[in-house]
């Protein structure tokens, strides 16, 4: 069950340059946990201390911003395109 | 000259002048860091006002290395006492700081434009682009013009026919996007990262949006070198708000204004009201809206900078407060009709809901308030076009005249 990530800028450095990276997960929050194992570091980067996603990024599967879905309990199913967007942006 | 670097405004992590807007680390946004200490010695009163009336009257505190390139006329648009406007409030006295005639395209947007296209030269880049709702295009198409630059403006595919016209006009390359505000605003997210190009409000947005802060400063000049008691301001990304605020800050540290004790109020459109909503539940969190209000200019469902103009609602006291399109079209017409200004509707939210607080007595009666009016009416006729009088259409004869005119001998 493959989810494609896109990847911003900031974290290029992490997935070793690569803009659209492969990952698994039933729910978001599970996707960011395999992220963490493929490319170590990335976790801590989109989570706080506490393990809350961060306040300035977005996520959108296929598209539709997480906070009007589920939020990190968002399901995900093959083939969903996961994108990681900075929010700080536009106005 | 004045600019240290950049900063980020949320884990304080410091980073080189680039064309860059976010956190490495966090994603926060990144914030101009001056050497207040060096502007203290040379921006004083004096220097200031024996300086051409346009927004580099204030260029110590703008981000610029070198010469601004463009937006010469820009800036230092009226702020004219509103009596009329005033008495029809039910309030002491009333301001308007009119940019519905900023210079050269109507709109606050030129102030921020001006900024982030000095700034794109200085970056030495060749194409300019934006994310917009309308205004900022027609300043960003406008600008490039002047400046030589290739330009692209992104906008809703669904905008008013004029505020498309007002971006084609100058034979640039527009974009309309089948999606709201805040997809396109993803999107040019995306193409920023793919393209070299600088989109003011996106990889330039630390920059451009440090031009707000002369509206800001232009307030306080104008009010004899003093900060407001009250001041409205329309709310999309929030942006304009967070830069009033750090404006009037500035200069206060820099003794140009003896004391800073503004109250903030925040006006949004009910349709899209994202901080209002989350300043009325108390919540620390703005949760995202889909946009449904004729205030298209200020239709942003997810604002960029609404937790921090959130903020200083609260911390100055102020509040935020929405009003329905029935309310914007009454607020375009009673300042039309008080003060002579046709203002767009972003400005008829302004007005709406600054009647709302006084007759909430939130705004004191006996205080003043400053209405940020952002944008001009001609832009967005469609929102009251069925809303007026009807033309008195007559034959061309005095008898015909006079039978449609009641009591007019």
């Amino acid at each position: 069950m493959a989810v494609k990530v896109r990847i911003p800028t900031p974290l290029l450095s992490l997935t070793g340059g690569k803009k659209e990276v492969e990952a698994e997960g039933a729910t978001l929050k599970e996707l960011i946990e395999d992220l963490e194992r493929r490319y170590p570091g990335l976790k801590e980067r989109l989570c706080d201390e506490e393990g809350n996603l961060r306040r300035f990024i977005n996520f959108f599967v296929n598209d539709e911003d997480i906070r009007f879905l589920q939020g990190e309990e968002t399901p995900l199913k093959d083939g969903d395109v996961v994108s990681i967007v900075p929010a700080i942006a536009g106005g | 000259m004045f600019v240290k670097g950049l900063k980020c405004r949320e884990c304080g992590r410091g980073y080189p002048k680039e064309p860059i807007f976010v956190c490495e680390w966090c994603f926060g946004p990144l914030e101009v860091e001056y050497d207040y200490e060096a502007i203290k010695r040379v921006l004083t009163r004096k220097e200031i006002e024996k300086r051409q009336p346009n927004i580099w009257r204030y260029r110590e505190l703008l981000p610029i290395d070198g010469e601004p390139i463009c937006g010469l006329n820009t800036g230092f648009t009226p702020l004219f006492e509103a009596r009329n406007l005033a008495e029809a409030l039910g309030i002491k006295k009333c301001y308007v700081k009119d940019d519905s005639v900023n210079h050269p395209t109507l709109s606050f947007k030129d102030r921020v434009v001006a900024v982030a296209l000095s700034k794109a030269r200085e970056f030495e880049f060749k194409t300019v682009a934006c994310a917009s709702t309308g205004n900022l295009a027609n300043a960003v198409a406008s600008h490039s013009r002047a400046s030589g630059f290739d330009c692209y403006v992104f906008v809703p595919y669904d905008l008013e026919t004029s505020k498309i016209l007002s971006s084609l006009i100058y034979g640039v390359n527009l974009v309309a996007v089948e999606g709201n505000y805040d997809e396109v605003n993803r999107l040019c997210a995306e193409i920023a990262m793919t393209f070299r190009w600088a989109f003011v409000n996106v990889n330039l947005r630390p920059y451009y949006a440090e031009g707000s802060k002369t509206y800001g400063f232009e307030v306080a000049e104008q009010l004899g070198f003093r900060a407001p008691q009250n001041i409205v301001i329309p709310a999309a990304s929030g942006s304009l708000v967070t830069k009033i605020y750090k404006g009037l800050q500035e200069f206060y540290a820099l003794g140009l204004i003896p004391e800073f004790k503004t109250r903030f109020y925040v006006a949004q459109a009910e349709g899209c009201s994202p901080i209002v909503n989350a300043f009325k539940e108390g919540s620390n969190i703005i949760k995202p809206v889909k946009p449904k209000t004729i205030a298209k200019s200020i239709a942003i469902g997810n604002p960029a900078d609404g937790v921090y103009a959130l903020d200083i609602v609260r911390k100055t006291g102020g509040y935020a407060e929405a009003v329905s399109d029935e309310e914007v079209i009454e607020g375009i017409k009673l300042l039309a009709e008080t003060e002579g200004v046709f203002t767009e509707t972003a400005g008829g939210v302004t007005v709406a809901v600054t009647k709302k607080l006084i007759e909430r007595r939130i705004i004191p009666r006996d205080e003043e308030v400053v209405i940020c009016i952002t944008g001009n009416g001609l832009k967005t006729q469609e929102a009251v076009i069925n809303h007026l009088k009807p033309v008195i259409r007559i034959k061309p004869n005095l008898e015909d005249f006079k039978n449609h005119i009641k009591g007019g001998e």
